[in-house]
């Protein structure tokens, strides 16, 4: 599976909060949760953002709540795939439950800029920045956490197994 | 091996477990609240199961926008309301039994030492003050805990922080976990187990203890664990509680980082805008002006904070211009305080008491700010647009200097009222 896309760029500890406030936490519509997706810090992303771009961010992506709605309003986007040099606990998890493509990768980061043109191979964990040319390699999820995406998440998995 | 390690090979039917093992563990119980739970209930069909794994260890609590703060927040309840109805769920507490779910189960005697809890909130580490493992996870991870009753762990590191000493006057639990997230920072527990220990624990009362393990995912943490010792029995058998587990650390257990605090040392702390790490003395932030004061929420709206505050404001007016909001966190402790005479105080200061909810912590309702105003709260976020508008501010501390700001309309100590 791969991904291609151009990038949003942010930087350390971008909270739940700003990736879809609380304020809209009256309901759960994929569609309209998505509508306010990062809107408290960047309120050009709804307008700008395209199927297949990519966010990439510096270190704890997604701290705070447990709101699942945070990595469901990023997916529903059309973001395919969020690059961090670490993750909260919760929306790590979060993230890997609902199917929303996540890697932890610093050295990306720190050669990725805004704008850029960057494609990911979830398979091999390969990144390319398109615009400079650069290639680097994330960590493989462990076979536990692969089964799990294989599976197409934890229903599946847990439907499989149990 | 560590207590958090002791629990989860316990929860895992292993004999030992180490760090970075992942493991499959039974759960004791599994929680969601009226903006979690809807989601999670959308899921659970898809896990194949026709009923959920043992109706009476699921918790559904309506508290973030109840009593309903608009037709959407009221048709999330009624989702709620009508699963635990069809699934004979016992543990749905409707507004006028209920609170804010992390003060409530405990009172309740929903959780015991040695459980292991998820909840679909992120403060569901609430309960390592009574010496449970318990995590915040999210929707799609409680359906599948109603479903079969376990869930996946990546087994933690464990970080000690060895407390020794007491507190000061108007020192307290806040102030300590405050100071530990302006120590290591919001990221520097992250996926770990934060571990308090040391001859300084047996100075916390309960109160203490559940608003610092409640704040350790603030500082990334998966969970906060408190020992078990003669004031956890006590509380434990109050609520009645079902039969403790008790698990204590090895003396050879290793952790990443062991910290030492002596709790005497400690002042008021505040956090500033926009993280909880942003930690200043509030003696160096009386020229801060503010607008609201919020004491209450999951962090801090437990009876004794209640009292805290009550003990500040007595005799002494909030200052013109600014609204002090107090929401008890329970039923149970709303009655206490109206008992105790506290809202008398409450009310005479010029304070509004509000129904348990966590209405204005996550810009619910109930005290949410306009564009440039400042509030000091007693909950557990400060992030950019938490309590309402995105040019609104929050500063995070203890219910002493909550009250003590909202009588002189700037960030204050309380020690500035000089009561020995």
């Amino acid at each position: 599976m791969k991904a291609k896309g151009s990038v949003f760029r942010y930087k350390d500890n971008v909270d739940t909060d700003v990736i879809i406030p609380a304020r809209y936490l009256n309901t759960s519509d994929h569609k309209e949760l998505a509508s306010h997706c990062m809107e408290d810090i960047d309120s050009e992303f709804t307008k700008k953002v395209k199927i297949g771009d990519i966010i990439v961010a510096d270190k704890n992506f997604g701290c705070g709540s447990s709101r699942e709605h945070a990595p469901i309003a990023i997916k529903a986007s059309g973001i395919s795939c969020v690059i961090a040099k670490t993750f909260a606990r919760i929306f790590f998890r979060n993230s890997i439950n609902i199917g929303l493509p996540i890697l932890e990768c610093p050295e990306a980061v720190d050669g990725i800029s805004a704008g850029d043109e960057v494609e990911v191979d979830f398979t091999t964990g390969v990144i390319v920045n398109v615009t400079t040319g650069k290639t680097y390699k994330a960590e493989p999820f462990p076979p536990f956490m692969q089964s799990l995406i294989e599976a197409g998440g934890l229903a599946e998995f847990i439907k499989e197994n149990y | 091996m560590t207590i958090t390690e002791k629990i989860l090979a316990s929860a895992a039917g292993l004999d030992s477990v180490h760090p970075g093992q992942l493991i499959m563990a039974n759960l004791d119980m599994v929680l969601g609240n009226d903006i979690t739970s809807p989601v999670a209930i959308k899921e659970f069909p898809k896990f194949g199961k026709d009923k959920v794994f043992d109706k009476d260890k699921i918790s559904l609590v309506p508290d973030h926008f109840a009593p309903n703060k608009d037709i959407k927040a009221a048709e999330q309840c009624a989702c709620m309301r009508s699963f635990a109805k069809s699934e004979n769920i016992q543990n749905y507490f409707e507004v006028g039994e209920a609170g804010i779910e992390h003060a409530l189960l405990p009172e309740k005697g929903l959780v015991t030492a040695g459980d292991v809890v998820i909840g679909a909130d992120s403060h569901t580490c609430t309960y390592g003050a009574i010496g449970a493992f318990s995590t915040g996870v999210g929707s799609t991870d409680m359906a599948a805990g109603m479903a079969i009753g376990k869930a996946w762990f990546k087994v933690p590191s464990s970080i000690k922080f060895n407390l020794k000493g007491s507190f000061k006057k108007n020192v307290s639990g806040k102030d300590l976990i405050l100071h530990i997230i302006g120590m290591i920072g919001v990221d520097g527990a992250l996926y770990k187990a934060m571990e308090f220990a040391g001859e300084g624990v047996a100075s916390l009362s309960m109160d203490d203890r559940f608003t610092v393990a409640n704040m350790a995912i603030e500082a990334g943490a998966k969970s906060g664990i408190f020992p078990v010792d003669e004031k956890t029995l006590a509380y434990l058998k109050e609520a009645g509680a079902k039969e403790p587990k008790i698990f204590s650390s090895d003396e050879d257990a290793e952790y990443d980082a062991v910290y030492d605090i002596d709790l005497s040392e400690l002042e008021c702390t505040v956090s500033y805008p926009h993280l909880p790490e942003n930690t200043h003395l509030a003696k160096d932030s009386s020229s801060i002006k503010i607008d609201q004061a919020v004491i209450g929420s999951c962090t801090n709206g437990r009876i004794s904070d209640m009292r805290e505050a009550a003990r500040i404001l007595k005799g002494r007016k909030v200052a013109d211009g600014v609204r002090c909001i107090v929401i008890p966190a329970t039923q149970k402790i709303w009655k206490e305080a109206m008992h105790e005479g506290l809202f008398d105080i409450f009310i005479d200061s010029g304070c509004v008491v509000s129904p348990p909810t966590c209405g204005p912590c996550l810009g619910g309702y109930m005290g949410i700010l306009a564009a440039g105003e400042r509030c000091v709260s007693t909950t557990n976020r400060n992030f950019v647009g938490r309590m309402g508008h995105v040019k609104s501010e929050v500063y995070l501390a203890s219910p002493a200097v909550a009250a003590a700001s909202a009588i002189t309309g700037y960030i204050t100590d309380p020690e500035v009222f000089n009561e020995g």
